[in-house]
């Protein structure tokens, strides 16, 4: 087991007073809040946190911890606590935080030293394990955030997720189990939208029902489209001729290419809209078309001829004239 | 031998399209409807057709994680209702301006 140094994850020193512990912990708590937080490790780092407060908040379990910890450096491994670490100590029955990190269960570190914590529930082998059974409570719901193709939400699709969760050990006790769970991803789904797997968040406590497991979608970048809500956009480039006389061009969608009819005389930036060719949500959004007219290069003497003639063809044409010039 | 199946779970859509009753809303946050009310009056949540009686309000179902959001907020960080509510427009705020920027930056 590694040891964990609880003074160091929250940045202070082994003399700081219980008042700079609570401010400290309170700082790190909302950096670190996984619903307001964007750093990659939040919610380790929010549980960590919230672990290291546990005990520190407690003069009765950081004069423990103190002493054991003295020849201990962190992340240090084989770390056992002597049998009778705690004779001399008593815990007063507190009851745990209760916070995010206590209902996902504390590190084995913590569980080693202080038992187990479910659900904001103190369970310690002394106290009597029945004591557990005459809470019911729905489990914690559980969150995570999956990354998809735009592709995806077009057809469906499958994704295995590893999941860190707290499951009911043998013993009826909860503990920290790696789990993989095959989800179906419906289609339709829009970034920032919530899947919800029913009773696959953290199990109930004393029998109660399992909370649900919410899965956060997000669109990985995508080199073409760009998507607004259910809606899809792409810019197509065409050619000076069609963009003058029109006619049919092949555009490329998420469900496959389809074949658009452009105007005659249509200019750059003009937006052509497909209905319900969007994300196929309940609301079915739409698939924009941004048209860009675009040049060859170089233009070959033929071409030039062309232009030219096309030029004296039309010479009152100002497409400047509402920036008065 | 493990023959062990890991069995498909199919996900399904919190769909801001469809609806929950008040009844429904408490029982998923453990709450009482008093608590329910008092986030629909703070506006975390608005019901549907707020000019129903208080037993036939509707919610879209996405209300749901705002409640549950609310509810983290002020339990993680030892803030009142009115400070989640306060951290929850911002957070909106901010989760617009995000995408705006992604989409402008494409």
């Amino acid at each position: 087991m590694e040891y964990k140094d609880y003074y160091k994850i929250m940045g202070i020193s082994k003399d700081a007073s219980q008042k700079e512990i609570k401010s400290a912990y309170r700082k790190l708590a909302r950096k670190y809040h996984p619903d307001v937080s964007k750093e990659k490790d939040a919610e380790e780092r929010f549980k960590e946190v919230g672990e290291a407060y546990e005990v520190l908040k407690d003069p009765e379990k950081r004069t423990a911890y103190d002493q054991l910890g003295a020849n201990w450096k962190a992340g240090q491994q084989g770390f056992q606590p002597p049998p009778d670490w705690d004779a001399g100590f008593e815990f007063h029955g507190d009851t745990f935080t209760g916070g995010s990190a206590g209902a996902e269960g504390f590190s084995d570190f913590f569980e080693s030293l202080f038992g187990h914590a479910g659900g904001g529930f103190q369970y310690r082998s002394d106290q009597g394990s029945g004591a557990g059974n005459q809470y019911q409570m729905r489990g914690e719901d559980s969150h995570a955030k999956v990354f998809v193709d735009l592709e995806d939400t077009y057809q469906g699709t499958s994704r295995s997720l590893t999941l860190r969760s707290t499951v009911m050990g043998p013993d009826g006790r909860p503990q920290l189990k790696p789990r993989t769970l095959n989800v179906k991803i419906p289609k339709g789904v829009k970034a920032g939208q919530n899947i919800r797997l029913k009773g696959q968040g953290s199990p109930g406590i004393g029998g109660g029902p399992a909370g649900d497991l919410y899965l956060e979608i997000e669109f990985n970048p995508h080199s073409m489209y760009k998507v607004d809500g259910a809606d899809v956009s792409l810019d197509v480039p065409i050619t000076p001729w069609e963009a003058a006389l029109g006619g049919k061009i092949k555009v490329p969608t998420p469900s496959g290419s389809i074949d658009l009819k452009i105007p005659a005389s249509i200019s750059s930036g003009k937006k052509m809209r497909l209905k319900g060719r969007g994300i196929p949500a309940k609301q079915a959004g739409d698939f924009y078309v941004i048209l860009m007219i675009v040049l060859p290069d170089a233009l070959n003497d033929k071409e030039k001829k062309l232009y030219q003639e096309l030029q004296q063809a039309n010479n009152h044409f100002n497409p400047r004239s509402k920036l008065g010039v | 031998m493990s023959n062990q199946m890991i069995k498909s779970e199919i996900g399904v859509i919190v769909d801001e399209n469809d609806h929950i009753s008040l009844v429904k809303l408490c029982r998923s946050c453990s709450l009482p409807a008093e608590q329910i009310l008092q986030m629909v009056e703070r506006g975390v949540i608005d019901p549907i057709d707020p000019s129903a009686s208080y037993s036939h309000w509707q919610f879209s179902s996405t209300s749901l994680l705002r409640v549950k959001t609310a509810l983290r907020l002020q339990r993680d960080l030892d803030v009142n209702l009115a400070g989640a509510v306060l951290a929850l427009e911002l957070l909106d705020e901010i989760k617009q301006l995000r995408q705006q920027v992604v989409y402008l930056q494409r």
